[in-house]
Parts: structure tokens; C-alpha cells; sequence
């Protein structure tokens, strides 16, 4: 369809989500929003292609993921960066207890693979329905549910049980480890 | 972050796949946190500048292929 006004408006009011979803996605301020930006672009370019009355949130987090994903295989993440480069788009500074257990989360959530962290975060954060997620992955909606299940799981791990992938030691266990490690 | 672990790992019992619903919220909620707060920083000036730019006639904006971050080269 032709770009008019009001799919102009639209694309325009997807932005802030789009750019939350880069940096979710990336860890990185700048790069996301370079994300952003090559997303825009392609998107007005390819604006015949997009069905009117279609989800336009989707089409756009489609065309975003994609470019992640192939800019992805060119570069590995750049890690180092993401913790001070990500802190610095805030825009009120977080209590420092608040900032600790923020920066905690935010690298439990980048040692999740790549497909578990795009589908939760597509589920637990943008409010895509199960449906809607796995068109943008271009995968079955089951898979999205396990990935999402999966994704769940190591960041519980991660951030709430000490070292464990799975729940398995108990207490006692627990206890034990936890003594000898020091 | 140790008060967060010992306080997670007390008083719940973890249900299927390990998850009390207590984590599962606190995962949700950190997650939406961080999502929001981008969320509501609104739309960056040069991305509303660039779906302008769309309005006039020869205002297309460039692409820059190397993957460089300037994007000033279509302003005037």
C-alpha cells in the first residue's frame, strides 16, 4: 500500500517499541538504534509489500529481527559494551540497589541464547501473542512456547537459584556446594 | 543480590519446569522494566526526522551501506 499519512503516523508510534526491542535484543544503545534506523528505512522502501489492515508492530519487528540476525552472524555481540552503553539511555538513574539488580538482569538475559531471548522477550515484554511471535521468528507457535518456557527457566537459574541449570539439589545439597565454593 | 536468592529459593516450592509463580512474576517484572523504560523515552528526534523527510519530494533519505551511524549526509 502507498505510504499515507496515516500509516506514516503508525509506523512513526512503533518506534519507541522498536527501539526497545533493538536494545533489548542487542544490549547496546547505539547499535540498536542504528537497528532502528536501517528497520525505518527498509520499511518505507518495501511499504507496497506491507498488507493494509495487517499488524503493522509485527511487520516492522519482523523486518528488525531479521537485520539483527544477519548483521548477528557478520559480527559477534559486542559484550563489553553492553552494561555502561545501556545504563547511559536511562533516563533517570536507578537507586543503586535497583541499578545492581538491573545490570544482574541484564546479563543473566544476554547469556540466554539468541532464539530464547527474542522469543521471550517478543512475549514477556513487547505483549506479542504466541501467534504473533512465532510469525516474526518464522517458527512453529509450539516453539515459541518452549523457547519461552526454556528462556524462563536459565534466567531462573541464573538470577535466582546459585550456579544451577536445573533445579535438581536441594537445600541440603545447596548448602553443601555453597560451603566448599567458598 | 544474595537477599534476592535466598529469599527466591525460601518460602516457595517450585512447581513444573522449576518455576514458582513468585519467579515467574519477578522475571516478567524485570523484564517489563526494562523494556518500558525504553519505551518511554518516545520517539528519538532524528527517527521522526527521517519518516519526515519521506514527505517531500526529492527528501529521500540515504542509505548508507557500510554500516557507518552518520546520518547527516541528507540534511540542509
Amino acid at each position: 500500500m502507498p505510504l499515507t499519512d496515516s500509516l506514516r503516523d503508525d509506523i512513526l508510534a512503533a518506534v519507541p517499541s522498536l527501539r526497545a526491542f533493538a536494545i533489548s535484543l542487542s544490549g547496546n544503545a547505539d547499535r540498536a538504534d542504528d537497528l532502528v534506523q536501517e528497520t525505518l528505512l527498509r520499511a518505507l522502501a518495501n511499504i507496497d509489500s506491507f498488507q493494509p489492515g495487517s499488524n503493522l508492530p509485527a511487520w516492522l519487528f519482523t523486518i528488525l529481527r531479521n537485520l539483527f540476525r544477519s548483521d548477528y552472524r557478520k559480527r559477534r555481540r559486542e559484550v563489553e559494551d553492553a552494561e555502561g552503553n545501556y545504563a547511559k539511555t536511562l533516563k533517570t538513574q536507578p537507586s543503586q540497589n535497583a541499578h545492581l539488580e538491573f545490570e544482574e538482569f541484564r546479563t543473566a538475559l544476554d547469556k540466554l541464547p539468541q532464539d530464547q531471548r527474542e522469543a521471550l522477550i517478543l512475549v514477556g515484554a513487547s505483549g506479542f501473542s504466541y501467534e504473533d511471535a512465532a510469525s516474526i521468528c518464522g517458527c512453529a507457535v509450539g516453539t515459541i512456547k518452549s523457547r519461552v518456557n526454556r528462556a524462563r527457566s536459565k534466567l531462573a537459574a541464573l538470577l535466582y537459584v546459585d550456579g544451577a541449570e536445573d533445579f535438581g539439589p536441594d537445600e541440603t545439597v545447596r548448602a553443601v556446594i555453597g560451603g566448599s565454593g567458598g | 543480590m544474595k537477599d534476592l536468592k535466598s529469599q527466591a529459593s525460601r518460602n516457595t516450592t517450585p512447581g513444573k519446569g522449576g518455576l514458582t509463580p513468585e519467579i515467574q512474576s519477578r522475571i516478567g517484572h524485570q523484564l517489563r522494566a526494562m523494556y518500558d523504560d525504553v519505551v518511554r523515552q518516545g520517539v528519538p528526534e532524528r527517527f521522526a526526522e527521517l519518516i519526515k523527510k519521506l514527505d517531500t519530494p526529492g527528501g529521500t533519505p540515504q542509505v548508507d551501506n557500510d554500516g557507518g551511524s552518520n546520518d547527516n549526509n541528507g540534511r540542509n
